[in-house]
């Protein structure tokens, strides 16, 4: 809580510049943030308890759907862990197929953010010339995989369509499209005058600051916080393939933008390169439904930072325990630090260089009593009957739906 | 007297400005689009927008304070629409014309900016209010720097009335040539007071929602929309009488259709300057308006007045 300053403005649940429910309040002196206090939770869907429910395969494509946008990070970074327990050895052409999508996909969202960056600072032109290109690539997930968003790519023990010389070709003649289009972007985005004011100098994190508050991604990246999984850790072909890890020393907006469009044009060579060398060979081995007891940490680098899933299994077809961390649970803590003593003017555009996910962060409803500072954490059962106790008091009634349920898929 | 109200109600006031208002807005809007490579709305958008609008209700807060959240729209409408009987369109005369008449014009365009900020500060929104700040702000910026332009022109003239100016740049017909400077300023400045980008900060819809306009619905919101655009024709009407001052001695025909020319190469400068730019900070907003243009003006003020000294 703050103290008597001016006044507060909410930004959030609902507000224009969140593309997601999500609570910033910020204490305000004239056009001058004092104070910014984050609540994060409006988003939380108990993916991680009903992955508990569900068999392995299942859910691949329940993950995938924890964000959008970088869905194939989610689910190639759960299919890594449970083939680690499983001890299966995928074949080396799905770990470059699976590369492939990845860098695709990092392609996609990274224009997707230049596009929301430059609408945050009031550029909508960006914008709508960020989006437009962003197609092309959009055009050859869909080629690739069948869907635009959410691919539903990987499957555990490889991946589930192969790639073809005429898709190969498509993809090259798109990826020099894109290059010529970020060459221009990364003019646009170091010589345009009013974008250089609006974004240098603004959501200063110092080096040191990167680290103790532990940032990941561009955001990392852009204080010259040279952390990238990719690289520190290599996953899928990631370790077979050559490329620069991008850093920047300008530790505000601006660097985080030159950050995210260089690392396009490394994009393009690694994909690139993973299509010269796609080796040939099966693309899958044959998992067991039952994944032998045992548990695994898996790391990846998503667009927007690194992410990880930890999956124990016991030996059942349902995994015992699943746990995200999402990149943007990592760079939240930053964001308070950034927009210190910062304008309401820079607020929309500092939260936005985190390029945050809210749906792929929260995890858990924390309950805040306003009166008395006592913070409550409800656990799956006690939301469950509340949500029961909540419609039950307007007059419906779920406390036997799973019965009813039952019975009538028996009658079929 | 039946002409007078003709006029004022039909041509070339109210009825005739709220049709321009229309075709500027798509033109604005279409224009805008192109730029940014998209379709754009087809030509009758803005007549469905304001239809709309028009039939949708009216939600006013419960804290506002109604009357002054009602009127508002309308000062700032009839304040518009009042300026532009002053400026000469398409012939020397305009419609009412007396000596002084440039500081009438200029004070009725500052009066849609007060307007808005007494709007949104009565609405009590939060947003509302940081727009209604920003707004009153920003005027301080932009008009000095317009006042001084305009003054600067009317100076080289002597003359404080529009019609006269016209007259005396009739005289004089490469004179304008010396005020585009002033022309440039006045644009800029002009972004400023319709609240465009770079200068769109009272709206700024990622900040603070609508600005002064987050609580307006329905019939108020129209005629805020339609004050704003028929603000669009007023300001550029008033460039063209005041910085582009020639073909004013044609036939009415002619003159109205080299009017019609000017209106659009303002409005679509203003389009172009809309999508070019990021919106800047009130702050950096400020710095530019009092660093650059401020010191230009007196630069355009100091010139017409040594050339009205050594050579007119």
């Amino acid at each position: 809580m703050h103290d008597s300053h001016d006044f507060k403005i909410p930004v959030g649940p609902q507000h224009p510049a969140l593309k997601e429910p999500e609570s910033f309040s910020l204490a305000l002196k004239g056009e001058k943030i004092m104070g910014v206090d984050i609540r994060l939770g409006y988003n939380h869907r108990g993916i991680e308890k009903a992955c508990e429910e569900r068999s392995y395969i299942q859910d691949v494509y329940l993950i995938e759907r924890i964000c959008g946008i970088c869905s194939h990070a989610h689910s190639t970074c759960f299919v890594q862990a449970v083939e680690e327990i499983a001890g299966l050895a995928v074949p080396r052409r799905a770990l470059y197929i699976r590369t492939l999508v990845a860098e695709l996909e990092r392609i996609h969202s990274h224009l997707l953010w230049l596009g929301v960056a430059g609408h945050e600072i009031g550029f909508d032109t960006l914008l709508m010339y960020a989006w437009r290109d962003r197609e092309i690539v959009m055009d050859i997930l869909a080629l690739l995989t069948g869907n635009r968003v959410n691919y539903g790519i990987n499957t555990i023990g490889g991946v589930r369509r192969d790639i073809d010389a005429d898709e190969i070709q498509q993809i090259l003649k798109a990826m020099d499209t894109l290059e010529e289009r970020t060459k221009y972007y990364i003019e646009v985005v170091t010589e345009e005058t009013t974008i250089i004011e609006r974004l240098a100098g603004v959501g200063v994190l110092s080096h040191d600051d990167a680290l103790r508050l532990d940032a990941v991604g561009p955001t990392a990246r852009a204080s010259e916080v040279k952390r990238d999984v990719r690289s520190d850790d290599p996953y899928a072909a990631y370790g077979e393939i050559p490329f620069n890890v991008i850093t920047d020393n300008h530790n505000d907006v601006y660097g985080r933008t030159v950050v995210r469009v260089k690392e396009l044009m490394e994009a393009y060579q690694i994909i690139r390169f993973a299509l010269k060398n796609l080796p040939e060979g099966p693309i899958e081995v044959k998992a067991p439904r039952k994944i032998p007891a045992g548990e695994a940490v898996s790391r990846y680098e998503a667009p927007r930072g690194e992410n990880v899933h930890y999956v124990k299994a016991n030996g059942t077809e349902n995994p015992e325990r699943v746990k995200v961390r999402a990149p943007t649970l990592a760079n939240v803590q930053a964001v308070k630090h950034m927009l210190k003593d910062r304008f309401l003017a820079d607020m929309s555009i500092v939260v936005a260089a985190i390029d945050p996910c809210f749906s792929c962060t929260d995890r858990l409803i924390s309950i805040k009593n306003l009166d008395n500072a006592d913070t409550k954490i409800i656990n799956w059962e006690e939301i469950h009957s509340y949500g029961i106790k909540w419609y039950a008091e307007r007059g419906v009634d779920f406390s036997d739906l799973n019965k009813r349920f039952a019975e009538r898929m028996g009658n079929r | 007297m039946l002409l007078t109200l003709f006029n004022i109600l039909i041509f070339p006031g109210l009825l005739f400005l709220c049709a321009c208002a229309f075709v500027v807005e798509y033109l604005d809007r279409k224009f805008y689009a192109r730029l940014q490579n998209r379709v754009g709305p087809p030509w009758f958008q803005p007549v469905a927008d304001f239809i709309k609008l028009i039939a949708k209700e009216e939600v006013i807060p419960a804290a506002a304070n109604v009357r002054m959240f009602s009127v508002a729209p309308l000062v700032a409408f009839s304040a518009s629409i009042t300026a532009f009987f002053y400026i000469p369109l398409w012939k020397i005369n305009p419609l009412l014309s007396f000596t002084g008449d440039i500081i009438v014009v200029l004070y009725l365009l500052t009066i849609p900016t007060l307007a808005f900020f007494i709007g949104g500060w009565y609405s009590t929104s939060l947003y509302a209010r940081i727009g209604a700040v920003r707004t009153v702000t920003q005027m301080f910026a932009y008009e000095v720097p317009l006042f001084i332009s305009v003054l600067a022109v009317a100076l080289l003239a002597d003359s404080w009335s529009l019609s006269e100016m016209a007259l005396f740049y009739a005289g004089h017909p490469w004179l304008w040539l010396v005020n585009l400077m002033g022309f440039a300023i006045s644009l800029v400045a002009l972004l400023g007071k319709l609240e465009k980008a770079p200068f769109d900060i009272p709206e700024a819809e990622t900040e603070i929602v609508a600005g002064i306009f987050t609580e307006y619905s329905g019939k108020l919101l129209a005629i805020l929309r339609m004050s704003i655009s028929i603000e669009t024709i007023v300001g550029a009407s008033l460039l063209a009488a005041v910085f582009l001052p020639f073909g004013l001695a044609l036939s009415p025909a002619a003159g109205f259709c080299v009017f019609i020319i000017k209106i659009l190469f303002v409005v679509l400068l203003l389009s172009l300057l809309r999508a070019v730019f990021a919106r800047l900070r009130i702050d950096q907003m400020i710095d530019f308006c009092w660093k650059c243009l401020v010191p230009l003006a007196l630069a355009q003020l100091l010139l017409n007045l040594v050339l009205k000294g050594v050579f007119i």
